[in-house]
């Protein structure tokens, strides 16, 4: 009548599919992941020239390969992959970073908190970290770093509970609040860094002679071994929180009551759980968790505190965890795949800096994998429903 | 009915599902004509607000054809609805809440660029003395009562020249005196013209107010037929299938026993409103109390208010008493302190997936909800509730692909039942149901009255929370009767008859208003 | 204590027009994380365009500077925008997720298009003719009236653009129909469905053309705060500045004429290190103080959150993604 426009059917209508089966949604995924490396090869071959294959090579080359190795075939070779600064090593170390932070989110997110104060968290634990090393450097070493443990814990703890309070009191957002947490800790980190370093222009390592508050003071002294390598424990401890946190979220009453609360808050005070108790310590662990990181980033890594001692990773680390859904041993995958495309690019800048390949490609790759794997996201929670030919044509012909 | 009179609306062969195994319409064919007012008459889940929202372009139609005026028409979006003169009420109004009440009228309109809210409000107030609404334009949303918004919503379908009005269940939220006030203002819109389908499941309502009434069940269409020539019987059996000679055992109460003792209970809502008001019952052993009431007049708080989910007013007392004899006060006590004081509580709430169970998880998962805590290890033990999901599984022939499939994507039937045998699991002294039937098939339905009567002799107190009224005649041992909060009367359900219910669901005997008064 | 004001005020223009796009989407219930990544985009893509430009004319033109600057950031942004919308309206992604990806890729991005196009990844760039259109005084009022000039009128252009933007946007919520529409698909997307508003257009538009003027301040960040100089190493700079616009909306409680004197709290806070000391003999440190916005927006968001009216809780949608079928 008034409008002709209303007289025929949407093209197509989206409904909501009934859940895939795990392995179709995994070959979705995986179709996601190679239409961005075939867009990422394109946009490589468009600006800069340099092949497809080239480009593959590389990447994997710059992800897990060893700096200089034109051909891994013996032994000796492969076993270079592990040295200290083969890029598969850094790989590892560098995903186990960003595996540690998407694993204290897992609860978090579980229970539907929109905790984006990782960052923040981290450097609440690093900072922590960081003064006793500065201030107490004299302390002994068996009782400097349990010190600096706790205090990481505590302060990563502390930052994550100060909006989970105000959620539950006033119901305050939680994503804005934690958000604005990660730019007080900046500047309280920026603070510190500009106060140490005094007339210098850069801090630099602290306690660089003693060694105090590094992890390596453990076994100063003692003979090398293999076993005694700063980045092997750090891995290591972030292997057994990853396989805690599954345990945790999976096995325990605690993480029974996450799930609950997660799904429906009226279903967990029907239950009995009280709601707002839950909140508060699951938001003390995934902070103390974040924390730790701090710490062992701290002890371990970089012996020093920064700002950006974090390399964003607070907040990849929300990606990481939402694309693996609150699943730890997913999270290992996608973090190993998120690290191993920016260091493969890196790498790429690194080789072909000169063909105008700069870091800043390596971002953009990373960007468009990112947004091709969480737009495929919809294709397993919707389908679309397109009209049927035969409806179409008697349209024509109407 | 003049046989001239040309079909505004045709619905032709509508098919509606949901998921793979829901058919919420299927096939339906039937026609709206001008100028009357149609009763849209089904039980819950009938298929009757799926079917109407296909003409206010919620939902699209999987296949069949909808012609408005004779012409074929694709309604993609409200929209679409409004172009075409069809407006809908729905029953979860569609207003924005930080919005005048103007605001909310003018929203969507395609009236020039900048806002004339004068003019606006001049065509409101226009409306509004026309068929006798009472609305004030600048009153912000949220300071409204439930009876204020559906006016508004009337009016706001009405101003943008709406002539099929839509009205999803309306009275089910408003006092008799606003049902009355509504009626009077569906009867002047008719006057006037407008075409009005009312979708109800209330017997009553449709003889009072309609012209015709088309009737569906479990998705299907069944027939229309004149409001004059049909009784509540005809009505009924129309709605129910074939004439159903209600068939619930009710076996004799034994040892009756006081078990909860309610005495002087008020409670306040979230808004801060009171609704429940010096509610005094007693619940015994053995026998089934039934409680009946419009919905919305506290049963949901007085449940909840005796499971520990709500906080009563000062002053009030729930007493329980053991079967040992002992007294133990429930007030101000959570859930889980409840539990741990060995009252064996079971609940069954109206909001099976939202608060009884979880939905995203498996039977198994769903029966550790209320036992999680057991043992003295911080570790979970799945192995009980595994055998017990099996064993309801089997027991009450629950139908899902695995124990472990969310229960999320069972049909309704079967989430009650994974819901019910889990209460019934903990052997409770006290069995609370709300709604216990509600949207679900014949079968399951006296699954669950057997159920009920099987703890009934087993010498649990039940309370049960209806509101089809035969089933509470026939099921129940007593009948409390709710009416906006507070108890209009208590029954012998053997000798009370449906009329003296539904009476004391819209009115509160006097001798009673005379005695609350005095207090 | 004027110049004072003075860096002030020409902060906050500078976040004012960045939180003015993130305002806009936010308030069609988009929360767009990705804010930051916008800005530099379209500060890298302006800053290109008039850069090669004023390299390829001998005499650029105003007019062409100012339009080709202009134009190419605001529909830069746009496309990222573009891309927000369509991933978290379309595709119904969460828009944390979503918002966060862009901001990395939105970096990403401007990096590399300044290497690409400027050919240079170290070291500051100039643009100075931009530079001077940027910062050209409004010739009359900016020097005879004193203080006056001082205060109200020793800015650029984008400042009285900012202002304008936002009165603009103040009226078109409050006072049209497109504005009504707007904020009822950012309170109640199913009410504004209901009521016939097509909700994902008005979300895409409000995500865009957010997105697009999110840019101009990325350009207008370059061209003035920098003084018309690109370093890459300035895309942390803007990208903190993002961050902070999404803290001044908040601040703001949504509402576009808030942000103006909110921004210029910021702006004395940003700069209270180094006047604060020379002014009443206190040592301030530059962070502590920096730090000051984020914790009074904290503030402000409980203070609204314990509040109990309801139309400063922000737009009711806020962070949700809207799928009419939802069961």
């Amino acid at each position: 009548m008034k409008n002709s426009k209303i007289a025929h059917e949407p093209l197509f209508h989206i409904t909501k599919r009934p859940p895939m089966s795990k392995l179709s949604a995994f070959s979705v995924r995986i179709g996601a992941f190679f239409a961005a490396l075939i867009l990422s090869a394109l946009f490589v071959l468009i600006t800069i020239g340099i092949d497809p294959w080239t480009f593959i090579k590389t990447m994997i080359k710059g992800a897990f390969g060893v700096p200089g190795a034109e051909k891994a075939d013996s032994f000796s070779a492969f076993w270079s992959i592990f040295s200290k600064d083969s890029y598969f090593w850094i790989t590892l170390k560098t995903a186990c970073k960003l595996l540690l932070i998407a694993v204290a989110l897992a609860p978090a997110f579980k229970m539907r908190f929109w905790n984006i104060g990782a960052e923040g968290q981290l450097l609440a634990g690093g900072m922590g970290a960081a003064f006793l090393m500065f201030n107490y450097g004299t302390l002994p070493v068996y009782i400097l770093l349990p010190l600096m443990l706790i205090v990481s814990i505590v302060c990563g703890a502390v930052w994550a509970v100060i909006p989970a309070v105000f959620k539950a009191k006033f119901n305050t957002n939680e994503t804005l609040f934690t958000l604005m947490m990660n730019y007080i800790a900046m500047k309280i980190v920026d603070y510190f860094y500009n106060l140490w370093r005094g007339p210098m222009s850069a801090l630099g390592m602290i306690n660089p002679s003693t060694n105090a508050g590094w992890l390596r003071s453990i076994w100063s002294g003692k003979e090398a071994a293999w076993f005694r390598n700063e980045d092997l424990i750090f891995m290591f401890i972030i292997i057994l929180i990853t396989v805690l946190m599954y345990l945790y979220l999976r096995f325990t009453k605690q993480g029974y009551e996450i799930a609950v609360v997660g799904d429906s808050q009226n279903t967990a005070k029907y239950a009995g759980i009280s709601v707002n108790k839950v909140m508060l310590r699951t938001m003390a662990i995934s902070g103390a968790i974040c924390g730790l990181c701090g710490f062992l980033c701290v002890s371990s890594q970089s012996h020093t505190i920064t700002s950006t001692l974090g390399n964003g990773y607070g907040f990849t680390a929300i990606i990481v965890a939402w694309l693996s859904k609150f699943n730890t041993f997913v999270m290992v995958g996608v973090s190993i795949l998120i690290v191993a495309l920016e260091n493969g690019s890196m790498l790429m800048a690194n080789t072909y800096g000169d063909l105008g390949f700069s870091p800043a490609s390596a971002k953009i790759i990373v960007g468009v994998m990112l947004l091709l794997i969480i737009g495929c996201e919809f294709f397993i929670n919707y389908k679309l429903a397109f009209r049927s030919r035969a409806a179409k044509k008697e349209e024509v012909t109407e | 009915m003049a046989p001239e009179r040309t079909p505004v609306i045709q619905l032709k062969g509508i098919t509606k599902r949901f998921g793979s195994s829901v058919i919420a319409n299927d096939d339906i064919t039937m026609d709206i004509y001008e100028g009357e007012i149609l009763a849209l008459l089904g039980e819950n889940g009938s298929g009757k607000t799926t079917l109407l929202n296909m003409l206010s372009g919620i939902y699209y139609p999987d296949s069949g054809e909808i012609y408005v005026r004779g012409e074929h028409v694709s309604i993609r979006s409200p929209h679409d609805a409004y172009l075409l003169g069809i407006g809908m009420i729905h029953q979860h109004f569609k207003l924005v809440n930080v919005f005048t009440a103007a605001e909310n009228i003018i929203l969507g309109i395609d009236e020039g660029a900048v806002i004339d809210l004068k003019t606006a409000k001049k065509r409101i107030l226009e409306i509004c003395s026309e068929y006798g609404f009472e609305i004030d334009p600048d009153q912000k949303i949220y300071d409204m009562s439930v009876s204020q918004k559906q006016t508004l919503e009337i009016v706001k379908a009405l101003y943008r020249g709406a002539d099929v009005l839509i009205l999803d269940e309306p009275t089910a939220v408003l006092t008799p005196q606003e049902t009355e006030k509504l009626f009077n203002v569906i009867r002047n819109m008719r006057n006037a013209g407008k075409t009005i389908v009312i979708i109800t499941h209330k017997l009553q309502e449709v003889l009072e107010i309609s012209d015709r009434v088309a009737i569906l069940r479990k998705g299907r269409y069944i027939d229309s037929v004149p409001t004059c020539d049909a009784t509540e019987l005809s009505l009924t059996e129309m709605m129910v299938g074939q004439k159903v000679e209600l068939n619930i055992d009710r076996p004799e109460p034994k040892n009756c026993e006081l078990r909860l003792s309610v005495r002087g209970l008020s409670c306040k809502n979230a808004e801060n409103i009171e609704v429940l008001k010096d509610i005094t019952f007693d619940a015994y052993s053995g026998e089934i109390l039934g409680i009946a009431g419009i919905s919305g007049c506290g049963q949901k708080e007085l449940l909840e208010s005796i499971a520990g989910l709500q906080k009563p007013e000062p002053g009030a007392e729930i007493v329980y008493i053991s079967p040992e004899g002992k007294n133990e006060s429930l007030i101000g006590k959570t859930p889980k302190k409840i539990r741990a004081m060995g009252v064996s509580l079971s609940f069954v709430p109206e909001d099976r997936i939202g608060m009884g169970l979880v939905g995203s998880m498996g039977m198994v998962d769903n029966m550790l909800l209320k036992t999680y805590n057991r043992g003295s290890t911080p570790l979970t033990d799945k192995k009980p509730s595994k055998r017990l999901a099996e064993q309801i599984r089997e027991d009450l022939a629950v139908v899902t692909p695995s124990i472990g499939t969310p229960v999320r994507m069972l049909s309704g039937g079967n989430v009650q039942k994974v819901l019910v045998g889990r209460e019934l699991s903990s052997s409770p002294t006290v069995l609370m149901t709300a709604y216990a039937v509600r949207g679900l098939d014949i079968n399951t339905s006296y699954v669950i009255y057997r159920l009920l009567n099987e703890q009934k002799e087993k010498g649990v107190a039940v309370v049960f929370v209806g509101e089809d009224l035969d089933v509470l005649l026939a099921l129940s041992d007593r009948i409390l009767v709710l009416c906006g909060g507070r108890v209009s009367g208590i029954l012998d359900a053997r000798t009370a008859t449906k009329e003296q219910v539904g009476y004391l669901m819209t009115n509160i005997p006097e001798e009673q208003e005379a005695q609350d008064e005095k207090q | 204590m004027i110049i004072w004001i003075q860096k002030a005020i020409g902060f906050a223009a500078l976040i004012t027009l960045a939180a003015l796009g993130e305002l806009l989407t936010e308030k069609s219930g988009g929360l767009n994380l990705g804010t930051p990544g916008t800005m530099c985009v379209g500060a890298a893509t302006g800053f290109i365009a008039a850069f090669r430009y004023c390299q390829a004319v001998e005499e650029p033109s105003v007019i062409i500077i100012l339009i080709l600057t202009l134009l190419v950031s605001f529909l830069s942004a746009m496309l990222i925008g573009l891309i927000y919308s369509f991933f978290t309206v379309t595709l119904r992604i969460n828009q944390n997720v979503v918002g966060l990806v862009l901001t990395i890729f939105g970096c990403g991005l401007a990096e590399f298009l300044s290497i690409y196009f400027v050919q240079s990844s170290s070291g500051n760039v100039r643009c100075d003719p931009a530079n001077r259109v940027f910062t050209a005084l409004i010739p009359w009022v900016s020097e005879k009236l004193g203080v006056v000039s001082d205060l109200l009128f020793s800015y650029g252009f984008m400042l009285y653009v900012t202002i304008a933007i936002a009165v603009g946007m103040h009226l078109v919520f409050n006072k049209t129909r497109i504005g009504l529409n707007l904020r009822a698909v950012g309170e109640s997307p199913a009410t504004a469905d209901a009521a016939g508003i097509n909700v994902s257009r008005y979300k895409y538009a409000a995500s865009c053309i957010g997105s697009g003027i999110t840019g101009l301040a990325g350009v207008y960040c370059v061209m003035e705060f920098k003084s018309g100089a690109w370093a890459t190493a300035d895309i942390s700079t803007i990208q903190a500045f993002g961050w902070m616009a999404v803290a001044l909306v908040i601040f703001a409680v949504w509402k576009p004429l808030n942000l103006l004197w909110g921004s210029l709290v910021f702006g004395i806070c940003y700069w209270a290190y180094q006047y604060l000391p020379g002014m009443l003999g206190i040592k301030v440190s530059t962070d502590l103080a920096q730090m000051l916005p984020y914790i009074i927006t904290i503030i402000v968001l409980i203070i609204v959150s314990l509040g109990k009216k309801k139309e400063n809780l922000g737009p009711a949608s806020l962070g949700m993604t809207y799928f009419r079928e939802e069961r």
